[in-house]
């Protein structure tokens, strides 16, 4: 398990060192002129000089990617126009907002962490359950409902529904406020009112995938001999169904569940636009159009680093939940 | 990479290859049919598979026959009906302007023709899907394949280059790219042509999505490189590609067809995600994706104008769902309908 451990971290290092190189070389190589989109009003030939020279663009990109990768472990310090000392964890500084990139990132990154976790846990609960509804009701009406639904789900497109949702619920029936952000401890009602809508609209598309996957897997696992066994023991059928059948078919959707949580960790950017809420994903996007490449480098990272992770807790749930998974 | 069973399992839940020689050999008291007949003559009895590929083959031909049918319609995709509108741009008359010539009514503000619009932009988004497809099928099955045969030091590097490339932000790295990509080329104030963005719009789908199809092959290759016909082909001295592409591909057929009739209707959402974000294909060109995000402010005063595009994209992609789900039933031999 430790040596395990320690091997798919390390892969995990390089994976993230490929990342940031790649995505240094891809906003940093561009042949757009990077300044021009980091001091958007009055900007004269001097300014811009000087704005080359703070950020140290004149420098070789080896150069300049050694200090980023410093600034990340060591911290660095800035030109004074930049805030000066930017301690540990230092992503830089962004001209178009006129702040440090991780203050940018402290305050975006819980209104994402508010949007996929309930959501997450919504999809998960409403994947797998209709999934295993279906599985075990197989050929009923039930069954079909289960899968009319989830097929609608996966074949619908995020913002149709968010636009529609919005219609209904904020501007015809007005039982929901228009979406928002209210941070959770501040008032937990106005916090998960102004979510609620993001949360369903995710679940309803997400939820599909799992559905179809939990229900293929457990048709399959219930045809196994163990499950079988477990009946012809005379153990009851929840149990059955409950503990032995669900824990052999759920290793699947698992692995798909940790990549779509992790990338969705990563910033959720259409439900974000359609939402109007700004989070991880709408920051990305403003900063690409804005050419901020401090906030761009960081947003891609961070979400890199979501997916790495996500990807070993995946690896490591999968042992516990299926003994039949050995680690090596 | 690390976990045999994490790898076994396709990431669309596609079932394994299962044993067309066993099934044949089963059925040949009666008569000798191949796997491929059978899976067709299980694809034939299917009525929802009958039913979502017709479906697909009248929008494949409405998108072919594009030209022609705006001949018959006598409308062009371009042409504008701007005396069909009202003061504010709205489309005169009921449900969006529905009239006998045009019979999904008209855009409001420009006054084009939706269901011309349509057609175009149908030929447009299954271009695009279609060739993004066959291209990430095909990197996928090559990559997986050499990945999962070889093993060792290649598999390692392959599966390595996979992860880095799951770990990427698509949206966030299609946005960056596209317009520069396209600057590049051609000046700021050039314009740019339509097959270059669809160029750009595929290249960018195939850098990232063949990863799926890649951990799926990979994983049915492992499994498969043991069994005893590899082995076989090895002892009479086959080489590599024969032992690639003549021994092991034949097997693989079944999960590369779903993957990759189910990796369309992912590439049209795609599109339609990235036009949302101002990175589709442009104006005047017509295009599904971009057609149904125009359409959204509509939602409250013109809603004809977002119910036949919305449906109809609906109605392909679910079509595609369905069809690939029923493929994956007919082509394998295990599953119990």
């Amino acid at each position: 398990m430790t040596r395990f451990l320690v091997r798919r971290l390390l892969t995990a290092v390089l994976t993230l060192f490929a990342v940031s190189v790649l995505s240094f070389l891809m906003f940093f190589g561009l042949p757009r002129d990077p300044v021009s989109g980091m001091c958007p009003k009055n900007c004269n030939a001097e300014r811009l000089e000087r704005v080359r020279e703070e950020l140290g663009l004149r420098d070789p990109l080896v150069e300049q990617y050694a200090n980023y990768m410093k600034g990340i472990v060591v911290g660095r310090d800035l030109g004074s126009s930049q805030g000066g000392r930017c301690d540990a964890p230092c992503l830089g500084y962004s001209y178009v907002n006129s702040e440090a990139v991780t203050d940018t990132l402290t305050r975006v990154l819980p209104v994402t962490l508010s949007i996929v976790i309930p959501a997450a846990i919504l999809w998960l609960v409403l994947g797998v359950g209709l999934g295993m509804v279906s599985a075990l009701r197989r050929g009923t009406v039930l069954d079909r409902l289960a899968i009319g639904f989830s097929l609608t789900g996966a074949s619908l497109q995020l913002y149709f529904v968010g636009a529609v949702l919005l219609l209904i619920f904020t501007y015809n029936l007005r039982i929901t406020p228009v979406p928002g952000y209210t941070p959770l401890f501040e008032d937990p009602v106005k916090w998960a009112s102004g979510l609620v809508l993001a949360w369903f609209s995710l679940a309803f598309l997400f939820s599909a995938i799992y559905a179809r996957l939990s229900r293929a897997q457990m048709l399959e696992t219930l045809s196994e001999d163990f499950v079988r066994t477990a009946r012809a023991k005379g153990l009851a059928k929840r149990k059955v169904y409950g503990r032995h059948a669900l824990r052999a078919a759920i290793t699947p959707v698992v692995t798909i569940a940790g990549l779509d949580v992790g990338s969705a960790l990563g910033g959720t950017v259409i439900t974000e636009t359609t939402f109007g809420i700004q989070g991880l994903g709408r920051t990305a996007v403003d900063a690409v159009r804005a050419g901020d490449l401090p906030t761009i480098m960081a947003t891609v990272l961070i979400s890199a680093v979501f997916i790495v992770v996500a990807n070993i807790v995946v690896d490591i749930l999968y042992a516990t939940i299926d003994p039949r998974v050995r680690l090596r | 990479m690390s976990l045999s069973g994490v790898e076994k399992v396709a990431p669309d839940g596609a079932g394994p290859v299962g044993e067309p020689e066993v099934t044949s050999t089963e059925r040949k008291a009666f008569v000798g049919r191949s796997p491929g007949q059978l899976a067709w003559a299980r694809l034939r009895r299917d009525r929802t598979a009958m039913v979502s590929g017709g479906v697909l083959v009248l929008m494949m031909v409405l998108a072919l026959a594009a030209p022609l049918i705006s001949k018959l319609y006598g409308v062009g995709p371009n042409e504008q009906f701007q005396e069909l509108l009202d003061g504010n741009g709205m489309p005169l008359g009921y449900v969006g302007g529905i009239t006998g010539d045009h019979w999904f009514g008209l855009e409001p503000r420009l006054g084009r023709d939706i269901f011309i619009r349509m057609v175009y932009g149908m030929r447009t988004s299954l271009f695009i899907a279609f060739a993004a497809a066959l291209v990430t099928t095909t990197i996928g099955v090559v990559a997986g394949i050499v990945a999962g045969f070889l093993g060792g030091i290649v598999d390692t590097v392959i599966s390595w280059i996979t992860d880095v490339a799951l770990a990427l932000p698509f949206l966030i790295f299609a946005l960056a790219v596209v317009p520069t990509v396209a600057l590049r080329f051609y000046g700021p104030r050039e314009e740019v042509p339509a097959w270059f963005q669809v160029t750009v719009l595929i290249g960018i789908f195939a850098a990232f999505g063949w990863t799926s199809t890649a951990r799926l092959v990979r994983g049915q290759v492992i499994s498969l490189r043991e069994r005893e016909f590899v082995e076989a082909a090895r002892a009479s001295g086959a080489g590599l590609g024969h032992m690639l592409f003549r021994q092991l591909l034949p097997n693989l057929w079944a999960p590369i067809l779903v993957a990759f009739s189910l990796a369309v209707p992912q590439y049209i959402t795609g599109e339609a995600a990235l036009s949302f974000l101002g990175i589709g294909i442009l104006e005047p060109t017509a295009d599904f994706g971009r057609m149904i995000f125009q359409s959204i402010p509509y939602l409250q005063t013109d809603p004809a104008y977002v119910f036949f595009p919305g449906i109809t994209i609906f109605a392909l992609v679910l079509a595609f769902n369905l069809f690939g789900d029923a493929l994956r039933d007919a082509l394998d031999p295990k599953s119990s309908r």
